[in-house]
């Protein structure tokens, strides 16, 4: 690990700025992802701001009807919560089928919402990987890809991201509150928060320079079936090769988002219209671009089954 | 360097440190507590858990200087040879180990997880998200996948956890 200097950031504002100003500076919550990433040189972060004494671990209620969970939130915490467990079961689902009972206690909401790609090639510092060395190639393309993405892949980067969590909050409509390096705040719909790899796959989301994630917010419950489904190679403590997580109302419409499949949680608006019709005509929809390798394609009829027994259960 | 000072089974404890120090390292190099162990270092096998504050972590993707005025609880606090913890009891009794590399953390780990249950933490196995959970089997084994047995020794780990919880498997 190349060597740091650390503080304790005394309010979201100053560790923004603080953030902004120090080059190489990082924020630091749970420390799960980005102390693996450290051991293995693969960040190298100079400072670190560790934001986990800002008051930014609290689940309230908002006006509209909603829930705010502060970004230092616990997996665990948020999971167990009452309120997320009767109005967004689809949320305390997806948190609890990932990583185990110890990660998901150190595990924050900003943490999981930012954590990097597990591509094995990324991990291997003697790969090339466009994501960690942009410029130097992508191992994946031509190696072993069987766990890559099949969708809004790019020719420079074929990488999955791996959050359960965040697939539940695309389906949910979740907003990213932050602070800026200014002090503004601003509030991103978890659909623009990030961004697919094209020519440039190290850039992944559209934070800027310093800004920090204050809370995550969800919109009143719209209530229904909410269904987490996660096919993976054992049955705990393991990425997903496929994930749906969907809500569907007694008429047969609803939402659907599917993880293990796309460089950012996968949501498509044009696939959800097709719901009533079931999972063949959905997943048409929501994998018409798909561009899988030959390793990896048998994750589109593997969506396709996933959903077809999430839409069965949301039915029974 | 940094100072932190925390609690370690109950004893104050103030290390200078480099910052790249995780907890696991401090803990096992600084504090000569060897109990706890270095599986992977990082998170995938659970030899490194120890409990913070009444919750179970992995010590080896945690700084130490993060733990300021923590109370650390490792398998050396949970008992003595003399006097061991009903968990260590157990795991004596249904020989819940082969090896004995993963089994502090497992210690560790199942002591924690019964205080997850009792405290209604739901699992990705729970039937019922809005209901307590239950103390089954299938409820053990899922609370319990983030903790690796090279040996393979689960079936009898399971036993001796379904002993201190009240049932048998
Ligand atoms: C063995 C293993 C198995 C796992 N399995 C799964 C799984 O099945 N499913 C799954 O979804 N996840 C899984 N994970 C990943 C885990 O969920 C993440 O490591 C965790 O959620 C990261 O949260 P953290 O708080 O520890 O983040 P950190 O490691 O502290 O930070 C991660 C990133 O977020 C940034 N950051 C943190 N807080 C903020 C903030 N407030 N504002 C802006 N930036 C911030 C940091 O700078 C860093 O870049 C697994 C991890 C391990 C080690
Ligand atoms: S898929 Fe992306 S992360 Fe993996 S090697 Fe290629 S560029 Fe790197
Ligand atoms: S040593 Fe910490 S999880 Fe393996
Ligand atoms: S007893 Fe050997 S690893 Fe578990």
């Amino acid at each position: 690990m190349k060597s740091f200097t650390y503080e304790r950031a005394a309010s979201p504002a100053e560790a923004a700025a603080a953030a902004a100003r120090i080059a190489g500076a990082k924020f630091i919550a749970g420390g799960t992802n980005l102390l693996d990433l450290m051991k293995l040189e693969i960040e190298t972060p100079a400072h670190l701001i560790d934001v986990n004494g800002l008051a930014l671990d609290k689940i309230e209620a908002t006006a509209d009807g909603g829930l705010r969970i502060g970004a230092l939130v616990r997996n665990t915490d948020l999971a167990a919560d009452q309120r997320v467990r009767r109005d967004y079961g689809l949320l305390a689902r997806a948190l609890l089928a990932g990583a185990s009972g110890q990660l998901r206690n150190k595990a924050t909401t900003a943490g999981n919402l930012l954590q990097r790609t597990r591509c094995p090639y990324f991990y291997d510092t003697n790969q090339p990987c466009n994501k960690r060395k942009p410029g130097s190639g992508c191992a994946a393309l031509g190696g072993f890809s069987r766990a890559h993405a099949v969708v809004g892949v790019s020719d420079a980067c074929i990488a999955v991201y791996p959050s359960d969590m965040a697939v539940a909050l695309m389906a949910l409509d979740a907003t990213v509150e932050t602070v800026c390096a200014d002090g503004t705040t601003r509030r991103i719909p978890i659909a623009q928060l990030y961004r697919l790899p094209g020519e440039t796959p190290h850039v992944e989301n559209v934070l800027e320079s310093g800004e920090l994630i204050s809370a995550v917010s969800l919109p009143k419950p719209v209530g229904g079936a909410h269904i987490y489904r996660k096919v993976r190679d054992r049955a705990s403590y393991a990425f997903a090769l496929v994930s749906v997580g969907a809500i569907v109302q007694r008429d047969g419409t609803g939402r659907v988002a599917l993880g293990g499949v796309a460089p950012k949680p996968w949501r498509v608006a044009a696939a959800e219209a097709e719901l009533p019709r079931g999972a063949k005509a959905v997943t048409a929809a929501l994998l018409a671009d798909a561009k899988p390798t030959r390793e990896n394609a048998f994750k589109l009829p593997l969506v396709e089954r996933t959903l077809g027994a999430v839409l069965r259960d949301a039915r029974a | 360097m940094a100072k932190v000072s925390f609690v370690v089974n109950g004893e104050a404890r103030t290390l200078d440190l480099d910052t790249r120090t995780t907890l696991l390292d401090a803990l096992r190099e600084h504090l000569h507590l060897t109990g706890t162990k270095k599986g992977c270092d990082h998170g995938q096998c659970g030899a490194c858990t120890v409990m913070v504050d009444g919750r179970r972590i992995n010590s080896c993707l945690t700084l130490a200087v993060m733990h300021e005025g923590d109370d650390i609880t490792t398998i050396e606090g949970l008992g003595t040879p003399q006097k061991l913890h009903p968990m260590q009891a157990a795991f004596v009794k249904h020989d819940g180990y082969q090896c004995g590399y993963c089994t502090p953390g497992q210690i560790c780990s199942a002591v924690a997880a019964l205080d997850e249950i009792k405290a209604g933490i739901p699992s990705h196995v729970s039937a019922d998200l809005t209901a307590p959970p239950q103390l089954t089997a299938i409820e053990l084994r899922e609370r319990m996948s983030g903790n690796i047995c090279r040996c393979g020794a689960y079936s009898n780990i399971l036993d001796a956890i379904a002993e201190v919880a009240g049932r048998t498997s």
